[in-house]
């Protein structure tokens, strides 16, 4: 195709007004949600979960997660009391369809559901080279998937390897804390479908919140701790064999 | 004016940086979304766009404004704290139709339901309510004794 410089002119002005229009989003503001006010973090109580795999399948559902990725995840630990660095942890399929039936050997079982940590220090948003992931200001890590190239330095970043590239969008795809529910005053998918209430999604801004109570009468541990991450995802009940 | 007087090369030259810099400006207007910035260094309307995604399940205080008698029985018995989309499943298209009657729910099968969560493993906490399939009365449904909203032996089954 051969442009003369007459529809050149015509055409450079028209595509820079597109493209601008492309660029500035449709942002949908949530009415009466202020930034400011919240700083969103999880309570994950180990005593209460029992592995049957809820909160992965409501987490697939709701943010349409690709088979065999997941947001979320459940673990179970099985750990001899000689040697508790060495735990045998398996996780089918994330734990969407539950765990095989465990018979009873004297060793330790538990349950350990993982997600976002949603890092107040996050090493994920420090690597990206385009400002594609960041913590929003009410405390939530977050990706613009429009502006996310898919290089997958985050991916590596991750010291809890909650982050994958979405197999079809090629982009770095992660928990978003139901970023769309807990601004409208909903809890997320995970806590909503949990049946014990193992997973209580948390408002540290909110003075309110059962939250400082529980982080006051509690052994409240994050993962990782040596990795100064400032994760906000609180784990009562942690054994120390969990990695 | 002997200072310039061989200078126009370097005027010229100086004249390119200016413009190229002119043109890094235009360009970097257009390129840079607008929001960027707005909070840090990202797109603040990424935040709008991610908040603005679509919710499926509904949350149970949307389901409790139609389904209080439910609520009600639920609330008194064992499984007062399990979400009605813990089981059901996820209904924001049920809830947050005009009309509801639409778009029915599926009964979840209650065999496959309960046993989820039910069967007995040495994995699972103590004191949470287990039962071996095979040997608690094996073939007659949970419901026959447990009422799904209101599990307790008491409270009544379908007998």
């Amino acid at each position: 195709m051969k442009i003369s410089r007459r529809q050149m002119l015509i055409l450079l002005p028209a595509a820079a007004v597109a493209w601008e229009s492309v660029m500035a989003g449709t942002p949908e503001d949530a009415p009466n949600y202020k930034l400011t006010d919240h700083w969103w973090g999880m309570l994950i109580d180990i005593s209460k979960c029992i592995g049957c795999g809820n909160c992965v399948r409501a987490c697939q559902t709701e943010n349409d997660v690709p088979d065999g990725f997941f947001r979320t995840w459940v673990e179970r630990y099985h750990v001899s009391d000689e040697d508790m660095t060495r735990p045998e942890v398996i996780s089918p399929d994330g734990g969407k369809e539950g765990f095989p039936v465990a018979s009873e050997d004297g060793r330790k079982y538990f349950f350990v559901p993982k997600l976002c940590n949603h890092c107040a220090d996050s090493p994920c948003t420090q690597v990206c080279p385009v400002g594609a992931t960041f913590i929003s200001p009410d405390g939530v890590v977050l990706v613009d998937q429009t502006y996310c190239l898919g290089c997958a330095y985050c991916v590596q970043a991750c010291p809890y390897g909650c982050r994958y590239i979405h197999p079809e969008k090629k982009v770095a795809d992660k928990c978003t804390l139901c970023y769309h529910r807990i601004t409208k005053g909903l809890t997320t998918a995970c806590c909503e479908a949990c049946p014990t209430g193992a997973r209580q999604l948390a408002d540290l801004k909110n003075p309110n919140d059962p939250i400082h109570e529980f982080l006051k009468t509690h052994s409240v541990q994050v993962l990782k701790p040596q990795m100064a991450t400032g994760a906000k995802a609180f784990y009562n009940d942690l054994d120390g064999s969990v990695r | 004016m002997s200072v310039f007087k061989d200078a126009g090369h370097l005027f010229r030259f100086a004249g390119l940086f200016v413009l190229a810099f002119l043109v890094f400006l235009v360009v970097r207007h257009y390129v840079v979304p607008k929001s960027f910035g707005q909070y840090g260094h990202y797109r603040g309307a990424a935040i709008g766009e991610i908040a603005a995604r679509p919710v499926k399940f509904a949350g149970h205080e949307t389901c409790e404004t139609c389904h209080s008698d439910v609520a009600d029985k639920k609330k008194i018995g064992k499984h007062a704290h399990v979400n009605c989309e813990a089981c059901h499943g996820a209904l924001a298209s049920h809830a947050n139709a005009d009309d509801p009657t639409a778009v029915m729910p599926v009964l979840p099968d209650p065999a496959v339901l309960c046993a989820r969560c039910h069967t007995a493993s040495a994995a699972k906490p103590k004191g949470f309510p287990q039962v071996d399939p095979a040997n608690h009365y094996p073939g007659s449904p949970c419901k026959t004794c447990h009422h799904p909203h209101n599990p307790g032996i008491d409270a009544g089954g379908a007998k």
